[in-house]
Formats: structure tokens, C-alpha cells, sequence
């Protein structure tokens, strides 16, 4: 069985975050990329984990992405997978991103695509279920485990106030989040290895305009913190009430 | 034409953020000259059902028959079925772990522009604008839809409504459709209990607090705020809390009105979790804590000394107010 894992790259989280051209662009001056966090603790090392007990045999990583994002690809074959692929292309839009995942899949005979819950740049927790919309695919979201017997799956998920077991079957996408796997760090071998393994570069079936970004805002800079010593908990509390409105 | 909602329930109840949806969904009908439909799964009586028409919907239909398991692929198939029969053509979800799940996938099989996370109105001066959160509370983006079916999933507690007079029509339907996930195991926050991703208020503890034994003076905060708990990544490492209360960048991400920080130091990577909160008062023994630069207010103290005196104060208040 084969499983496709999608990763994006994200801003490291220390990055500043600012805009240029009239702030309808991410300034990528000076900004460092990590695998989005979902995606490498996650979803890539869930997929590795299985490979080894034997579950899985083939594990692609695939991201839609330019050049720059070659980086981060290498780095999460240093951790795993067997071959990489690149669809080349700047997409932001959910649809888009993920219809051009769904070709790219769709005669690839997968059994299993996992993302990660959320993107930490874009954060729309959209692009694994948009995907299983498209290959007509079974869709679990917000997995927190994931355990796989033939065609049978068993997995957790969040839900609404706490947790939930339940079981569903292949083919299926599923996004994951914390407590899926242990993070892992690539060794010396891992390392090596990535340099010799496989990474395809696609270019894209179509290109989509369902939604453009056209403009970005940073949100008020906050006026800076007002303290109260401990005599004057009352005031805060007043504050809380009156000032903030939020009890 | 019509704007259909879905409404998310449990054991029976609607929550807030699904009146929020609702009066959403109403605000857009207004400027278009739109139904609100209302669509909810399960059984609920007529009164709960009539409820949603006091927030704005002209109809709610009810899918009867498919169990209670949250089934994204079976509810996503459901829910196009009535939009074509309403005929409808924006979609309104909360952002939430139903409403994320159901928003991407019925936007991609209608290849409708999607906008996961608004925290606006729609802005229809020049097309149809809405603004979201991006860069995990750090920024926000205006995006615009370019299709005619649109797809928007609100971020709960951003919108101020109030209930007013108003009837719903009410339908229900037996549903047919394939299920394909079954349910094994429920485990829920008790009843009372408030879950941390919905939850107004948050009080938060990190290792500052020393060890698992001093939690008691954060409930007894949390009890007098009717707020839930959460904790720094280190604290739910440690076992001292269960590792659901851990937010930042590698766990929950939380929108509350108020968040209480208490001996957390304020890491960036606690913060990608939580600075979407609309109001931050942080209790920390040091004051150069880096967390007070995130903070609306601050008490520069011994945590130990504070909370208490703060749950005091807030008792003192609420009687003061009854
Ligand atoms: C890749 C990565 C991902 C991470 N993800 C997360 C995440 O998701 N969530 C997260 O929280 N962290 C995360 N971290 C860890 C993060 O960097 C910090 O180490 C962590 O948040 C610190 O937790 P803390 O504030 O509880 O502890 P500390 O940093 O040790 O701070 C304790 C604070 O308590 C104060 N204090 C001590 N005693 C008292 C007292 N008696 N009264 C009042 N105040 C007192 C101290 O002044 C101090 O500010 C991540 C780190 C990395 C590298
Ligand atoms: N450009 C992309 N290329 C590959 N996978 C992506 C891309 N964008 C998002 N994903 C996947 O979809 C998940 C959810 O992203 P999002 O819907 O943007 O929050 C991510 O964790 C990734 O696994």
C-alpha cells in the first residue's frame, strides 16, 4: 500500500510577520521556512511509523510550491519517504491547491493521503478535506492516532469537547495533529540518504482563481500592558468589566 | 435564492457560535434579498428546531436518520443535496472541527471560492471581500470570492447579535446516504465542563505553578469565570495536566474573550497558540516575562499570593452585581 503525505512550508514561528507592496504580499526578506509543524511531527512521521511496522510499503511526499520550497522537501525526506514530488506552482487557494494534489493522485492508486491539520501561515484546516471531496475519498479530520489493519482503519479524533475512537475504511485522506506520533530529528544517515533520493518536479495540470488574497492587515499593535499591583485586583477586575467588557 | 447554515448541536442543544452563524448567514441575506435555511442533523424537538428563526432563519430542515457520528463525506453529500433543492449559493459553517471539515469539502465538489476563519461581514463595495485570520493570529487577509457559490466559515465569538421575534419554517427529512465512519468510543468533558476550543474564558497555567498539586487555586479561578483550563506545552510534557489543555504552535489554538496566563512565560511558540484572544491579562513573578508584551494587563507577582486575591476580587464583583 501506498501513502501520500502532503507538506507545505511555513514560516518559522519566530519569523516577522510584515507585508510589501502595498501589503499585498508576505515579505519573505529574512524570513526562514520550516516544514508546517502538522505536517513533519505529524503526518510524515505517522507514515514512517507504519512503514516500518510493515503496514505500508511506498511513502510519497508531495507539496505544491516554487523552487524555494525544495529546502524543506529535502529536509523531510532526511526523516523519511521514498520519493518526493513538486507541483510547481505559487497556489494559496484552497481549491486550487488541493485539485492540484487531487490530479496529481488520482491515478496514483493511494490508500491513504495525510496532511496536517492546519497550515500555521494560512491556517484554513481545509486542504486534506477539499482533497478528499475531489477523489470521492473518505475523510477523517483533527486525528490525533491512526492504526491500520488490511483495508480497516482505527483512529482518534477531536471532537467538540474531547475525543472520540471510531472506524472507517480505505481510501482515505486524514488530517493529523498532536498526539499522532513522537517527533522525530533526521540522523546523519537520513541526511545522506535525501541527497540521492528522488524529487520530481511537476508542473501544474491548471491554474485556478477562486479566491485571491488582495490585501493584508496587521492587526492594532496593543497599546501596551497596563499593570495593577496587588493591592489593586479590584481595579482589574473593573477593568475586565468595564474596559475590556469580558466578564 | 437562499443562504444555507449548518448547525452544529450536541446532545440535542445549539450552542452560541450557531446563533452566531445564523445571524451571520441573516446579515448577508439582508444585501442580497436572501432566505436563510438552517440545516442541522439528529432529532430535536420542534421548540429547539423554531429556535433558530429567532436569530434570522426563514427555514430549518432537519436530516433525520444517520446516527449521531460526525460523518464529513455522508453530511458534506447531505448538505449539496439541499442547497440544490433551496437553491442556494453561499454557505455558512463555524470555524470549528465540523464546520472547517464540511466548508473545504463541499467547496471543493462545487469548485466554490472558499474563506475558512472570516472575522468580518462580507465587504461587497468592490466584489465580495471577506477578512480572515492568517499567519496564526499575527495578521489577517482580505479575500476575495470570484465565484458565484461561496463558501465562509465564521471564527465563533467575533460577532455581536442579539436573539429578536422570528419564526422558522420547519422540514424534516430522512436521509439515505452511505455512511463511512462508525463510532467506537466517546470520550467528552463532563457535563458542565467547558471544552477548551469553544470555551469565552481561559485560565492557563504554565511552570510557574510549580507542579500538579497547586492546580487547585486555577480551578477555583477557572469555576468563578465559568472558564475552561489550559497549559503551557512543558506543564502537559510533564503530566502535570492532560496533554489536550497544551496550546501553542504544536497544540491547541484557542480564540477566547479572556485568557489568563498564569507563570507561563510568554515563548513565542505558546503565544502562536493563544494571541488571538481578545483580551490577555498575565500574572507573573518576573517582570521583564516577555508574555507582558503580549499582554492587555498584567500583575507583576507571586502567583501563589494573586490568584486567590483575584478569585476574591471576582467574587466580590459578581455580588456586587447581583
Ligand atoms: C518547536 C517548538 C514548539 C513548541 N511548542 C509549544 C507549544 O505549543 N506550547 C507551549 O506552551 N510551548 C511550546 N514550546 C515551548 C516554548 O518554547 C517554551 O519553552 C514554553 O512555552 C515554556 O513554558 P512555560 O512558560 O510554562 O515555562 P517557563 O518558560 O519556564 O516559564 C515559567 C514562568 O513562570 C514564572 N514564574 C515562576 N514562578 C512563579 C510564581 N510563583 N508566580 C508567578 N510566576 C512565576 C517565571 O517568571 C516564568 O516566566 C515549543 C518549543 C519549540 C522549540
Ligand atoms: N501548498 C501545499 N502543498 C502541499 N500540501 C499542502 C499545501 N497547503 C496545505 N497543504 C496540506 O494541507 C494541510 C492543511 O492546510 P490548510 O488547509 O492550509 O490549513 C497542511 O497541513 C498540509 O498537509
Amino acid at each position: 500500500m501506498k501513502i501520500l503525505v502532503c507538506i507545505t512550508q511555513a514560516p518559522d514561528t519566530t519569523a516577522k510577520i510584515d507585508f510589501t507592496n502595498n501589503d499585498t504580499e508576505f515579505n519573505q526578506q529574512g524570513v526562514t521556512y520550516i516544514i508546517n509543524p502538522y505536517d513533519e511531527w505529524y503526518s510524515l512521521v505517522r507514515a514512517i511509523e507504519l512503514k516500518e511496522a510493515g503496514n505500508a510499503q511506498e511513502i510519497h511526499l508531495l507539496t505544491v510550491g516554487e523552487a524555494n520550497s525544495d529546502a524543506i522537501i529535502r529536509k523531510a525526506l532526511a526523516l523519511g519517504g521514498d520519493k518526493a514530488f513538486r507541483i510547481n506552482a505559487a497556489a494559496k487557494d484552497t481549491y486550487e491547491i488541493a485539485e492540484l494534489i487531487a490530479d496529481f493522485a488520482k491515478d496514483k492508486d493511494y490508500s491513504l493521503i495525510l496532511t496536517g491539520k492546519e497550515s500555521i501561515d494560512y491556517n484554513n484546516s481545509s486542504v486534506g478535506t477539499a482533497i478528499a471531496g475531489l477523489l470521492d475519498y473518505n475523510f477523517i479530520g483533527y486525528a490525533t492516532s491512526l492504526e491500520l489493519e488490511g483495508e480497516k482503519v482505527t483512529c482518534k479524533r477531536e471532537i467538540e469537547g474531547g475525543e472520540e475512537k471510531i472506524s472507517t475504511s480505505l481510501p482515505l485522506v486524514l488530517s493529523c495533529q498532536k498526539g499522532m506520533a513522537e517527533a522525530r530529528i533526521p540522523n546523519m544517515r537520513g541526511i545522506m540518504a535525501a541527497r540521492t533520493k528522488p524529487l520530481e518536479v511537476v508542473e501544474p495540470s491548471a491554474i485556478y482563481n477562486l479566491t485571491e488574497i488582495v490585501k493584508y492587515e496587521k492587526p492594532a499593535p496593543k497599546t501596551g500592558v497596563k499593570l495593577f499591583t496587588e493591592d489593586q485586583i479590584d481595579d482589574l477586575v473593573a477593568a475586565l468589566h468595564t474596559e475590556a467588557k469580558v466578564i | 435564492m437562499s443562504i444555507l447554515v449548518y448547525i452544529d448541536h450536541q446532545d440535542g442543544a445549539f450552542k452560541k457560535k450557531a446563533f452566531e452563524a445564523v445571524h451571520y448567514a441573516s446579515k448577508i441575506a439582508e444585501n442580497s434579498d436572501s432566505n436563510v435555511v438552517a440545516v442541522t442533523f439528529g432529532n430535536h424537538s420542534d421548540d429547539t428546531l423554531n429556535s433558530l428563526g429567532q436569530y434570522g432563519a426563514t427555514k430549518v430542515v432537519q436530516l433525520e436518520g444517520a446516527g449521531d457520528v460526525f460523518d464529513t463525506k455522508l453530511y458534506a453529500n447531505e448538505i449539496i443535496q439541499i442547497a440544490e433543492k433551496e437553491n442556494a449559493n453561499t454557505f455558512i459553517f463555524s470555524f470549528d472541527t465540523q464546520g472547517t471539515s464540511l466548508a473545504g469539502m463541499i467547496a471543493a465538489k462545487l469548485k466554490a471560492g472558499l474563506v475558512s476563519g472570516a472575522v468580518d461581514y462580507p465587504d461587497t463595495n468592490d466584489g465580495f471581500v471577506v477578512k480572515k485570520t492568517v499567519f496564526s493570529g499575527k495578521a489577517f487577509a482580505h479575500v476575495k470570492i470570484n465565484t458565484d457559490k461561496k463558501v465562509i466559515s465564521i471564527v465563533p465569538n467575533s460577532f455581536q447579535f442579539e436573539k429578536s421575534e422570528g419564526n422558522a419554517t420547519i422540514e424534516k427529512i430522512n436521509i439515505q446516504g452511505d455512511v463511512t465512519i462508525e463510532s467506537l468510543e466517546k470520550n467528552t468533558v463532563e457535563k458542565g465542563e467547558i471544552p477548551l476550543a469553544d470555551a469565552e474564558r481561559v485560565v492557563s497555567g504554565g511552570r510557574g505553578m510549580k507542579g500538579p498539586e497547586n492546580w487547585g487555586i486555577l480551578e477555583e479561578l477557572a469555576d468563578e469565570l465559568d472558564a475552561a483550563l489550559a497549559c503551557s506545552r512543558p506543564v502537559g510534557d510533564a503530566g502535570w495536566r492532560p496533554h489536550h489543555e497544551h496550546v501553542g504552535q504544536t497544540g491547541g489554538t484557542i480564540r477566547p474573550n479572556l485568557y489568563i496566563a498564569v507563570g507561563i512565560s510568554g515563548a513565542i511558540q505558546h503565544l502562536a497558540g493563544v494571541n488571538s484572544s481578545k483580551t490577555i491579562v498575565v500574572i507573573n513573578q518576573d517582570s521583564e516575562a516577555p508574555f507582558f508584551k503580549a499582554a492587555d494587563y498584567g500583575i507583576v507577582g507571586d502567583a501563589f499570593e494573586i490568584v486567590p486575591k483575584l478569585t476574591e476580587a471576582i467574587k466580590r464583583f459578581k455580588a456586587n452585581q447581583a
